[in-house]
């Protein structure tokens, strides 16, 4: 809005800076920073003419030339040509779009920037000079400094990967026919692919996404449940070294979560020592498959997930359950209630009530646990013929896919399939809670 | 009636005293396979028939084939400059977001929360190109690519200090910028110095992830043994090849990096706990 106000309103010299970024400065007195703005546009062009272009050219057709010897008459030998690699092409074109769009927001910059000190002008008002602009960036605009590199990093480190991976959902890179090197834009194949439920991969999607909500369904509840009464079984009033007890349970959560997985592992395992124990206490006669029957393997993986899941909600839960009003209690024992009755009527809504944001968020790293699901299980048992096992979960399938089977377009079908099935949920269920809307209730 | 307490307290710590077994038991487990004289990862009784030093003596001297100590340095390096810079990354963004008001604060704050939806290591192939393409993947550059990897887009964790920020009376500040303050030296002079458990708990969390993260480290480092992390370290001694030499040992390096890392992480849950009860006191 600004920026149609300033085009509308500026004068010539003002619209001539759209052209020539910083004309307007320049011949307004605030030199340095005319000039600043001026040497970005010119950085800006020459990058553009000499990389830039080229790159943005490549990405519709994503490259086609192969690697090869190619016969060369006037020296007559083979020479080797390197052919186009389609995935640089398309990394390079997305960072060329990204730099573009910083262009266009700093020459929109630019215009405003003109068009204040022309006003500032006309009104015979104060014009910042280039000291005066630096000292600002520490105090009335210090969100600019403090955000720059913070924002920087995001964008190379987070989003700049995360439009590459979504852009390969709609390409067929993957080993299937050789598409390595070179590929192409398929449009919306992958996603059909994907939802098809007669062919092999559409079957193998459906029953993992089936078994991704069961397991974060159970995992989350499960934990919350039981790790709430844990937390009230060492809360409550007779319960002597409550501190004691507490450590006892932090610890397990507080050594790295791979080193209790794959210790977990190699006791669960077919010789591990739990079978070993059963077999000599003569409980079993075969050992117990804890891994190599699918559901067996399933509930195991839920089992080790209590294992690390109930200490962690006792520990987030303890602070909040002592903030329930006694009197609330009192009250109901005074109407007769037993524990189980207290519990369900008055602990349990309160506690929902206080900690939806905190269950949401549990929900979103079960669907996103990989440790638990890689480390301990791996995934198996794997069905001949799949591409994922029976304790697979979303986000595994998609390492599988990218990392064993080289698949990255379905990869990136998977990622963003568990990115819109999360955010439908959570963005819904988040913006109806209390600390969304009341942001600034307390300030 | 008081019997009946009495009971009823005994019941409840005998049930204490059994999940306590059962939590601690597989803790218990490795600290003593750490102790095994007998090799390889079958064993035929809890207790051990032997006890030796051994598996420790070799994990730090034994480097021709897994070179334990060196990853732990690494390691320790990687940890400590992604923590500063993390720290440094994850305050600003939080007192932007919770002192500053700018007419992006509320988009940014949605797409903050929008991206932490997208599973973490979906990007991860892509990091890796991102990373070649600027010439970080090989040699001594991919310790600087392991750290930009854990520190560069830290910023967008801020949402816990953002909170502790938000505790602290606006009057402070406005008191401050009356008596002639930048936002600058509000932020400087008196945010940090209230700050204090947050700033513990926000350098904890980033000095702990890079020793307990193997994901991105496999991806980055990929088959340069040299700079490895010990939680890649500790995984290959698990793989078919090394795993009958090695097993003892993964136990003992197992224990060695779990005891400081539980230590950090019971500290960084108290200043947690701290931070939550809010920053100037009523």
């Amino acid at each position: 809005m600004d920026l149609i106000n300033a085009i509308k309103k500026g004068d010539l010299i003002t619209r001539a800076s759209a052209l020539v970024m910083g004309l307007g400065n320049i011949l307004r007195g605030q030199i340095i920073k005319g000039i600043l703005y001026l040497a970005a546009e010119i950085g800006f062009i020459v990058f553009m003419a000499l990389y830039g272009w080229q790159c943005l050219a490549a990405l519709p057709g994503l490259g086609s030339r192969e690697q090869g010897e190619i016969w060369n008459e006037a020296l007559g030998v083979y020479e080797y040509v390197q052919g186009d690699n389609s995935l640089l092409i398309l990394l390079y074109g997305i960072a060329v779009l990204f730099i573009a769009t910083g262009f266009i927001c700093l020459w929109a910059g630019a215009v405003k920037s003109a068009y204040t000190v022309q006003v500032c002008r006309e009104q015979n008002k104060h014009v910042n000079t280039f000291a005066e602009d630096v000292k600002s960036l520490f105090d009335k605009n210090l969100h600019k400094l403090l955000l720059s590199l913070p924002v920087t990093g995001i964008l190379i480190f987070t989003i700049l990967p995360l439009i590459f991976m979504i852009a390969m959902a709609f390409t067929n890179y993957s080993k299937v026919d050789g598409h390595l090197v070179l590929f192409d834009w398929v449009g919306l194949d992958n996603f059909k692919q994907m939802f098809d439920v007669s062919g092999s991969l559409g079957k193998t999607f459906w029953s993992v996404l089936g078994w991704t909500i069961v397991w974060a369904v159970f995992a989350t509840a499960l934990n919350y449940i039981l790790g709430m009464l844990l937390a009230l079984l060492i809360n409550r009033k007779g319960t002597k070294i409550k501190g004691f007890w507490r450590l006892i349970f932090i610890l397990s959560i507080a050594i790295p979560q791979f080193v209790s997985l794959l210790v977990m592992r190699s006791m669960l395992s077919q010789d591990g020592i739990i079978n070993v124990m059963l077999k000599n206490a003569g409980l079993i006669e075969k050992a117990l498959p804890f891994f190599s029957n699918a559901t067996w393997a399933r509930i195991t993986v839920i089992v080790v997930n209590l294992w690390i899941g109930i200490p962690y909600t006792m520990m987030q839960v303890t602070g909040i359950l002592q903030n329930i009003p006694m009197e609330l209690y009192e009250a109901a024992e005074v109407d007769g209630a037993g524990p189980i009755v207290r519990f369900f009527k008055i602990t349990l809504p309160y506690m929902l009530f206080v900690t939806t944001p905190y269950l949401i968020t549990t929900f979103t790293a079960n669907i996103n646990n990989f440790n638990i699901v890689y480390l301990l299980t791996k995934g198996d048992p794997v069905l001949s013929g799949s591409t994922a096992g029976k304790t697979d979960l979303l986000v595994t399938w998609l390492y599988k896919m990218t990392v064993d089977y080289q698949y990255y377009n379905l990869g990136a079908v998977i990622g963003i399939m568990t990115f819109v099935f999360l955010a439908i949920g959570s963005l819904l269920v988040y913006r109806r809670t209390k600390s969304y809307k009341d942001e600034e209730g307390f300030q | 009636m008081r019997r009946k307490k009495k009971i009823k307290n005994i019941g409840v710590h005998l049930l204490l005293s059994v999940l306590a077994i059962i939590w601690v038991s597989p803790l218990f487990w490795i600290v003593l396979t750490s102790f095994r004289a007998q090799k390889g990862a079958y064993t035929s009784s809890f207790f051990p028939k032997e006890y030796t030093l051994n598996n420790y003596i070799k994990l730090f001297t034994d480097t021709q084939i897994l070179n334990f100590p060196k990853m732990f340095g690494n390691t320790l390096f990687i940890a400590v400059v992604s923590c500063i810079i993390s720290t440094f990354f994850v305050l600003s963004v939080a007192y932007c977001m919770s002192r500053l008001r700018f007419k992006l604060r509320k988009p940014m704050m949605n797409i903050a929360m929008i991206l932490g939806l997208f599973p973490a290591f979906m990007a991860m192939v892509a990091v890796y190109y991102i990373l070649k393409a600027i010439g970080l993947s090989e040699g001594a550059m991919i310790r600087v690519a392991l750290i930009l990897v854990y520190s560069g887009s830290s910023g967008i964790q801020f949402y816990i200090a953002k909170g502790f920020f938000d505790t602290i009376p606006k009057s402070v500040d406005e008191a401050a910028m009356l008596d002639g303050a930048t936002k600058w030296q509000v932020f400087t002079r008196i945010t940090i110095p209230l700050s204090k458990p947050i700033i513990v708990y926000t350098v904890l969390t980033t000095f702990i992830s890079p020793w307990v993260d193997f994901i991105f480290a496999r991806v980055i480092c990929r088959a340069n043994a040299e700079y490895y992390t010990v939680a890649i370290g500790l995984w290959q001694m698990l793989e078919k090849e090394y795993v009958d030499n090695w097993y003892t040992c993964f136990a003992a390096g197992a224990v060695c990096i779990s005891i400081p890392i539980a230590i950090l992480f019971i500290l960084m849950q108290k200043c947690y706990n701290e931070s939550m009860s809010g920053a100037v006191k009523g």
